[in-house]
Order: structure tokens, then sequence, then C-alpha cells
């Protein structure tokens, strides 16, 4: 059993950035990466905004020295480069000197193929070797593969917009369990047809940027990203002398049985993730310094995820924003994109402002931090939830 | 008026896969959300889309759709108002 | 460490499962190389209203759950875990084939929400107003192994008293017409008894939900009790039987006590050599396989699951299944090892109670 599950090496890819210091630069600076879609060609194209990357997928495949028959969808492009950096950060060198192994997060999978081939197949024999890339698994098994993690404990996880937060989750389980030494843990997605499609019926899509916590958000901006944490049991960060960058201290994931895609009123789901996650880090509200909230700027959201933070915190919500107007909601990636930011966050004493702000919301007083804040932190709490009712906080701290 | 309450209601008995229902049992001014119908803000999704579909009418925010959807009453109204095609 | 328990089991296949208190007496014979599941009266599980919108993969994975949790005794469960390959196929197929049929135009949001692979699971979480713990494993032919681990880990460490794991995945018409093209599917239709010795590429393929109560207290309606598992995302087919006596050896088991070997064949030539190559480390033991019956799915793993737990409790072994003949007496220790297309192992062990 492993007291601690220590965070020692992070790697993300993402439209404010293609490794970590460039991400954590744009959040200081305020910097967004939200801009009309520009690589997939689509009827909506003046009717929404995306947090796109700007890698094509030839510069993704060269990143990674692979020939032109490969098979890999983006989403497991972007999980590779993310994946592997975090190996770097972390300073391993012979990945199975120990136990190790991968829990990936992923929503779209490869469908980014499947709609681009989908009739082709019948007909074109040269875009066979994408059907085998569809299944979510398929990015996992590939980031595996670059990684070198052999005859391993190697899954994924979907559960919408929280599968990664969920992946976290699972990996932290594993390491305290002593089931596994080290784990790399995160999500990815790319943009799609499909999710844009998808998300435009659900007429939550805003075609602007998107407004975290404003009276007048009119729904979110999708994004692509890919984010991997690596983290590793004490015996590990003693004997190899690891630095850490933080510790998953709480988790909890809790569902809300409310509706399919809604959240409830007054955030039943999220309250209840968010209690657990103080439970499992034996903490108290008051030892939460800020809150990197889900925030995804649609009506539904903000409302439940605001309640139900008033109702863990009641008078003193500890400073919060949602970094969704930087990135856009990566879907299945967002949990380990805001975990990195989360950790960063610690790092530097900084909390990040909620941009795009203007109007305070109705229904309740509580207001994002708006400006760059400095300030000691010593526990961060990342909220995620997604469709199915599916809720998760996981909380990092600078304390074992 | 009441040939498109009938077309109406043959619709949303398709569209909404209200298997067990025929025309008879919807009433002009039966509640279709809430405690009438019992239909959902993901069916008031599929309607918005039907309206766009069968009688080009765009609507772009979903709040609008509470009013028009209250029953096959102010449904009909609406698109005989609204309707490009 | 608690120990872990099957209290009870769902199955919705190809054959006759669905009602518990038989065990593949009678079996359905296809020629095909495509067999769907019989389908249960869903309406005798779930509300017209509620059932309007599910996909075929949500009302089989809703009714098989409702079934699990009656056969074990509870009105709620702590946990709901799923694995599922594909998700909702066939509405991520409408949904992708109305984007490009229509242009992006008249799309409706039913068949995107069903397409998310944790719908199954969140529809479940609904229809049992289960609040707690809900994830989903979508990890290929060891998703459902993943939600087992998860399950089984939880229980060990008293963080439940009862979890709901399942396997479910439906067949989608295009997915299956595309799998045919790359010769995962078996080009030609195969009898149900010949699929075994098929000596052909690709496997029949199925769909289906297999749902169980796991818990950490044991009662009258106990199967099995499970002792272990382990998940592989590569093994050499040459490593397999070392693999699994390594597996053995970890749990102080010897393959001598193993009464019944349960292994995943579906009959493609091309990957059945790892079942082989593991065989000849089990020469006198009572062997059996089941895909033939089920069909391969991502998921189609549960459904051995299913037959384990139900030997180990019945002390009977369907005659369908046997891939030899060892007049074995009784049913202690089975050994469970599934692969698919040589990525994805599993071993996992069950013990009678």
């Amino acid at each position: 059993m492993s007291k601690g599950v220590a965070i020692t090496g992070m790697g993300i890819i993402s439209a404010i950035g293609n490794n970590v210091v460039e991400n954590y630069q744009s959040l200081i600076h305020g910097k967004k990466g939200i801009s009309r879609v520009s690589k997939i060609k689509t009827n909506h194209v003046n009717d929404i905004m995306v947090g796109e990357i700007d890698f094509t997928n030839e510069a993704l495949e060269q990143q990674l020295g692979l020939t032109s028959d490969n098979n890999y969808s983006r989403t497991a492009l972007l999980g590779a480069i993310a994946a592997k950096q975090a190996i770097k950060d972390s300073g391993i060198t012979n990945i199975n000197a120990y136990k190790t192994g991968l829990i990936s997060a992923t929503s779209v999978g490869g469908m980014d193929m499947t709609e681009r081939y989908y009739y082709d197949y019948l007909t074109n024999k040269a875009t066979h070797k994408y059907i085998e890339g569809h299944h979510a698994g398929d990015s996992t098994q590939k980031i595996a593969a670059q990684l070198g993690i052999e005859k391993s404990l190697v899954t994924t996880i979907s559960t919408a917009c929280s599968s990664a937060a969920n992946a976290i989750m699972l990996g932290a389980r594993l390491i305290k369990s002593g089931q596994l030494d080290r784990v790399v843990v995160g999500g990815t997605d790319c943009l799609s047809k499909f999710t844009i499609n998808g998300f435009k019926t659900l007429m939550i899509l805003s075609d602007t940027y998107n407004t975290p916590f404003d009276e007048n958000r009119k729904g979110l901006n999708l994004g692509e990203a890919a984010a991997f944490l690596v983290l590793e049991s004490d015996k590990v960060v003693q004997e190899e002398n690891k630095k850490v960058l933080a510790y998953v201290k709480g988790y909890g994931n809790a569902n809300d049985a409310y509706h399919q895609t809604a959240s409830s009123e007054n955030g039943d789901g999220a309250t209840l993730a968010m209690q657990k996650a103080l439970e499992v880090a034996g903490y108290k509200p008051e030892n939460i310094d800020y809150v990197n909230a889900h925030g995804t700027a649609t009506g539904n959201n903000d409302l439940s995820e605001g309640r139900a933070i008033i109702r863990i915190f009641g008078d003193n919500v500890p400073d919060f924003s949602s970094t969704k107007a930087y990135t856009g909601h990566t879907l299945a990636a967002a949990g380990a994109i805001e975990a990195i930011y989360s950790v960063l966050a610690l790092q530097n004493n900084i909390i990040y402002p909620n941009l795009n702000f203007k109007t305070q919301m109705k229904e309740f007083n509580i207001t994002p931090q708006l400006e760059l804040k400095e300030k000691p932190l010593q526990s961060v709490m990342s909220n995620s939830f997604g469709f199915g009712g599916n809720c998760s906080t996981v909380i990092y701290s600078k304390e074992q | 008026m009441d040939a498109l309450k009938q077309e109406l209601k043959e619709n949303l008995i398709e569209q909404l896969n209200l298997e067990d229902m025929t025309t008879e049992d919807i009433a002009n001014d039966d509640m279709l959300f809430g405690d009438g119908l019992g239909l959902d803000s993901i069916d008031a999704l599929e309607l918005i889309v039907m309206l766009d579909k069968s009688y080009g009418i765009k609507l772009t925010d979903p709040k609008e759709g509470r009013s028009i959807f209250e029953s096959i009453n102010t449904m009909a109204a609406y698109i005989t108002e609204h309707r490009s095609k | 460490m608690n120990k872990v328990y099957i209290n009870s089991i769902a199955s919705i296949s190809a054959q006759k499962t669905f009602d518990n208190s038989l065990f593949l007496t009678e079996i359905e014979n296809y020629e095909a190389n495509v067999i769907p599941v019989i389908n249960p009266n869903y309406k005798d599980y779930i509300p017209p209203a509620a059932a309007r919108r599910m996909a075929k993969g949500i009302k089989m994975g809703v009714v098989a759950s409702k079934i699990a949790l009656q056969e074990s005794g509870l009105d709620t469960i702590d946990a709901i875990i799923t694995g599922t390959g594909m998700g909702c196929v066939r509405d991520s197929e409408k949904f992708v084939s109305a984007i490009i049929d229509n242009d992006e135009q008249y799309l409706t949001p039913t068949s995107f929400i069903q397409s998310t692979h944790n719908t199954v699971g969140g529809q479940i979480a609904l229809e049992l107003q289960c609040k707690g713990y809900n994830f989903t494993y979508v990890h290929a032919s060891n998703s459902f192994e993943s939600a087992l681990l998860d399950a089984k880990l939880q229980l060990e460490l008293d963080e439940e008293k009862n979890i709901l794991i399942g396997g479910v995945d439906e067949i989608g018409e295009h997915t299956t017409k595309i799998h045919k093209l790359v010769n995962h599917v078996k080009a030609e239709a195969i009898k149900t008894s010949d699929v075994i010795n098929a000596q052909t590429p690709g496997a029949v393929f199925g769909e289906g939900a297999n749902f169980f109560v796991l818990s950490n207290e044991k009662q009258a309606s106990t199967y099995a009790e499970i002792t272990a598992l382990k998940t592989y995302n590569t093994l050499p087919e040459t490593e397999v039987l070392h693999e699994a006596s390594n597996f053995l050896k970890e749990n102080n088991i010897n393959i001598e006590d193993i009464d019944l070997l349960v292994l995943g064949n579906n009959g493609d030539v091309d990957f059945d050599t790892f079942y082989t190559k593991l065989t000849e480390g089990f020469i006198n033991t009572q062997q059996a396989y089941y895909k033939h019956l089920c069909g391969e799915f991502n998921t189609a793993s549960s459904f051995g699951f299913w037959l384990a737990s139900k030997v180990l409790k019945t002390q009977t072994l369907p005659e369908a299944v046997k891939l030899n003949n060892k007049d074995t007496a009784s049913f202690k220790n089975i050994l469970l090892y599934n692969q698919y297309r040589g990525e994805n192992h599993s071993f996992t062990l069950l013990k009678q109670c």
C-alpha cells in the first residue's frame, strides 16, 4: 500500500500550447486558444468557435516518427505526444523497471477517421487500415506501444466529459492499493464533425467566445487536447529520488441520476462528488484554496455547478475559475488538462482568471476570480462533469 | 388547420417514438410536456428539428420552444403563422 | 482484504439465457456469421415512456441489470461499472451517416446522446436512481475485465458493499459490414457446432449483455468467489502458458487444481493459436469454450464469466461448451483466458463457495 500518490511528470498539448511551459505562459497571460475551425470542413464554420491545435496530422505523425502506413487517429496522435512528454518530464528512462500501467480517457476515439472514410471503406481498400482504429481502446493501445508499456494493465475510460478525471482517480486507487508502482493517466480527444454536430443538436454551442459563469453565457466552445500525468508510489519516489510536483490527495465520483445529458438544478451529483473527494483527502472545505471549476459556459452546467459549490462551501466559497475560455471544452481530456493546470497553480501559487466574464449570474452571488492572482496555495479542487450524470472531483495538494 | 394538427400528431408519434400511442390519444389541448404527455428537453430539441425540416422554421434558442410546444394547438398556430414551406 | 463474491447473474445472449432457472439445456443452433441476441420481452422490465428512446444496447443493459439486481435480492446498489467496446454503435452509425447524408442538416440529438459510451451506465443509474460511483470502461476485449478489476478493488478495500458490473455490446450493421471487408468477420455462414474447427479467418460476430452483482458478503444466492484477475495489453503467443502458470503461482494454485479452463476461442484460424498454446499446459484439464454460442464481441468474455459462475453454482457443465471430455466430478477452481486478435489478454480465476 502506498500512502501518497505522487505526480512526477506531466505532458500536454492543447489549443494554448504544445507543452506544459507554453500552456502555463498562455494561462498567466490570458491568451485564449479559441478561433474559427480550420482543419475540419463543416457547414457550421461561422456558427461556432473552437479550441484547435495548430499542428496538422502530418506534422504530428512526423513528430512521432511514424511511417505513412500508420493508422493513427488524431486522438491517438495527440495522446501519444502528450504521454511521451509526461514520461520525459518524469525522467523515466526504463519504463518497465517498475510495474507501470496506462489509463487513458477518450470519448471521440477514432471517430475523426470513421467520419472521413465511413462510405469510402466500402470502395477504397487503402482506407481499410483505419477500420480497427475506430474503437476507443485503440488510441490507448497505441499510446502504450509508444511508451513501451508491455504485458501490463492498460485500459480506457469513457464517461463523457469526466473521463480523464476518472482515469486519474482509478490510477490513484491502483497506486494506493499497491497494484501498480507507476501509472500514466490522462485523456485525449480530437475535434470531429461528430462532436461538433452532436453538441450543435443539443444547442449548447456558443457562436462566440465562451463565457463561463456569466449571466449571458451562450454555451461552450469545443476544444481538442491531450494531457497525461505520471503517478508514482512512495516506493518509486524514494528509490528513484523523484521530484514530486504535487499529490493526488482526494477523489470522488458520483452520479446525478437525473437526466441523460443535463445536470440536476441543485447539482446533486456534483455535490456528492466534491463531498467524497474531501472525505478521501481527509479535508474540510476550508482546506481548499482554489477550485478549478468544470465551468463549460452552458446555461445548465454553470448554474448547477455554482449551486453545488455553494452547497459544499457555504459562505466561504474559495477562489474559483474555469479555464474553458482558454482551451474550449476538451471533453474526455478536460479532467487531465485541468489536472495539469491545477498542479501548475500549486507550483506557482497562482490562480488563473476566468476570462470573458462580464455580468454576474442572477441565481447566486458568487463570482469567479477575474484577475490573475498570486496567493499561497496548498490544495486545489478540480471538477469534471459529463453526460450520463457523471460527476467527478479530484483534489491536488502539496502535501502527501 | 385540422389537417395540420393531425399531421403534427403523426409526426410527434413517429419522431419521438411514442410507440404505444395513436393520434386519438393526443387531444389538441393536451400539455405535451410535464404532466401531460411527459415529453422532456431532448424531445423539445427533436421538435425544433422537426419545425426546421418540415416547416422551414428555425429556432435558435431552445427556450423559445417552451411556449410553442405547449400543446398541439399552440404548435399548429405558430406553424401556420411562421411556416416557409 | 475482503473476499469478493458473485451474488447474482444475468445474461442476454444469442442463447435463451435470460431465464436464470435454465442453463443451456436447449441450444439455439445458427448457421450465420453474425448472430443477434434472443430478446427478452423488454416491456416487462422497462416502462414504455422510458424505453422509447433507448437503443438496443441500453435496453439489454437495463434489463440485464434488473434481472441481476432482482436475483441478488437488493433494491439498490452502491456503484455501477460497465464495460463496452463500442457502446451503442447503431446510434453512432446513425449519427455519422446522418451527418454525411444530410450534409450536417436536420440532425437530432437522440442518436448523438446514445452514442456516448457511458450512456448504458448512465441509464441504469437513472432507472435504479443510483447516485453512486459510475464508471464505463471501453478497452476492447478488456472492457469487461477492467470493470471487474475496478469493482474487485473497491470491494476488497471495503469502499463499497455491492457493485453492479456488466459487459454490453450491440451489433451495428455498418460496423459489421466494414469488419467483413477486413476479414474480422467470417466470410462464410457457419454452423454453431462447426465454429471451433472453422480453419478460416475472422469470427462470428455477436452481441449481448451480461451483468452481475458483486459483493464482499456471501449470501444464499452466491455463485462463486472471484479469486484473482489480471489483464495484459500485450502478450506474445509464446508466453501465454508461462504467464498463466505465473498467475496461478501468484495465487497459490497449481495447474492440477484447475478443474475447468474456459477459453475464448472464436474459430479464427489466425488467433485461436493463443488458446492452443495455453491448452498444451492443461492436457489433463477439462476445457470449455463459448463464443460459438454467443458470438464474438468486445465484451463476449462476460458471457464466459457468466458460464463459469453458473458451472460453479450448479456443478454441471453443459455438453455444448465442452472442448474435451475429462469426466470432471466436481468444479472448484475455474481459470478463464481471453484475448481478441492477439491483444488485450486476461486471466480470471473463480472459486466455488
